[in-house]
């Protein structure tokens, strides 16, 4: 077998705020730098603003408060080329009371071939290997972009809800309306 | 700039979603299969982060949290290897997060109620960047063992826990690494979880006398491997040049 396997995943554990969103887990800075992610806008965007806000529910419809939440989206012109004013990469933290957690970002411009659309990843305690699924815009033509067509039936669980100013989105980890995850 | 997709995941590798020894994952592991997609730039493309976005001290959990003039409490250690990917080529400037408990077991969270005490001078948390040939590094003390309500009489063994960046987002990892000779790693269903004994041995640190400093500090090496490249026509060409 060779020596260079990926390392086996394991899971982010009720903790991972310490590591990775020091500020929810109560944890001061001190001699550390700062946090990373949670802030995707700096200053006046040229595209269009929005919240969006991820609920991850579990097999008893209980919000997950313990996770961790990444997306990583195009920009408003459907560009991965990080500027001055838009991270296309943003981390929350499920609030550890409510489980919501809000992203206030741009919203994507399509790239070739496919739909407007985040990739979200979840890490959580029980979660062995993080989750990757992604989100879709109601208000945009999807019925082309190929991940929504190999969802089939279940794609639906890929589309956001409209919430002024933003979007909500509800993730479920199982159920019958099981969100779609990917293996990518 | 070529941007060759990553070789599959080998899930039979990693640890299956649903683990009945591991109580979590029963409502938290999905039912369906995940569905295997090909690649597109989201999934190539990943953030980025620079040494100025790092603090002099993130990669010194012993100093970080430390009044100034104390220490964090415990067996001080290096903690040291390198990021590599499965093609056995270095992964350079991609961010390594790290966190774990101090030396009595106990996590500084507003979560953890454990009665073991908090150390006023150690925070848990560090991170650093890769090096150009991949290598990474930090100090830190030995975590303590605890308890975990798993429904039995159940410990963690002492573990850190690591998260990774890579090239592209399909890259990212979460995992986390053991001590070598530690009992408990045979017996926490956590990492029982993994199937393969020999994927578990790669999550378990070794101590390296080489980088142990006398009179100082212990070093235990821990390399960490991120999903590699799919080698295509084109690439092999450029090489061949």
């Amino acid at each position: 077998m060779s020596d260079f396997k990926e390392s086996p995943s394991q899971t982010a554990g009720p903790y991972v705020h310490i590591g990775c969103a020091p500020q929810t887990a109560g944890l001061e800075q001190r001699g550390m730098g700062a946090p990373f992610g949670h802030k995707m806008i700096a200053g006046v965007t040229p595209g269009h603003e929005m919240t969006l806000d991820i609920t991850v529910l579990d097999g008893e419809g209980a919000p997950v408060k313990d996770a961790l939440i990444e997306i990583w989206q195009a920009g408003p012109e459907g560009s991965y080329a990080p500027t001055a004013q838009f991270s296309n990469w943003g981390r929350q933290a499920a609030d550890l009371t409510t489980g919501q957690a809000r992203f206030q970002t741009l919203k994507p411009g399509a790239l070739k071939g496919q739909a407007p659309h985040v990739l979200v990843w979840i890490a959580a305690r029980g979660i062995n290997l993080a989750l990757t699924s992604r989100i879709y815009f109601p208000d945009e033509n999807n019925a082309s972009d190929p991940f929504m067509i190999a969802a089939g039936d279940r794609a639906e669980t890929l589309v956001a809800a409209k919430a002024e100013p933003g979007y909500t989105h509800v993730i479920r980890l199982q159920g019958p309306k099981e969100t779609v995850f990917f293996d990518v | 700039m070529t941007k060759n997709p990553f070789s599959p995941r080998d899930l039979q590798w990693h640890p299956p979603a649903l683990h009945h020894d591991y109580r979590s994952t029963h409502l938290r592991a999905p039912q369906h299969k995940l569905l295997h997609m090909p690649q597109t730039e989201t999934e190539l493309t990943g953030p980025t982060f620079g040494q100025n976005d790092l603090g002099p001290l993130d990669d010194d959990l012993i100093l970080n949290y430390a009044t100034d003039g104390q220490m964090a409490q415990g067996p001080r250690i290096i903690v040291h290897g390198k990021l590599l990917d499965e093609n056995g080529r270095a992964v350079a400037g991609k961010l390594i997060e790290v966190w774990q408990a101090n030396a009595s077991g106990r996590y500084r969270h507003v979560n953890d109620g454990y009665l073991a005490p908090l150390d006023d001078n150690f925070g848990g948390c560090g991170r650093c960047l890769s090096g150009a040939d991949g290598s990474y590094s930090f100090r830190t003390i030995l975590p303590g063992p605890y308890p975990w309500p798993n429904g039995g009489n159940d410990w963690r063994p002492a573990h850190i826990h690591f998260s990774v960046f890579g090239d592209g987002f399909a890259q990212r990892l979460i995992t986390q690494m053991y001590f070598e000779g530690d009992p408990h790693i045979k017996l926490c269903p956590i990492v029982q979880s993994i199937p393969d004994e020999t994927a578990i041995d790669r999550l378990v640190a070794r101590l390296d006398m080489d980088k142990t400093i006398p009179m100082d500090i212990r070093a235990y090496r821990f390399d960490i491997v991120l999903r590699g490249r799919n080698a295509t026509l084109f690439e092999n060409q450029m090489e061949g040049r």
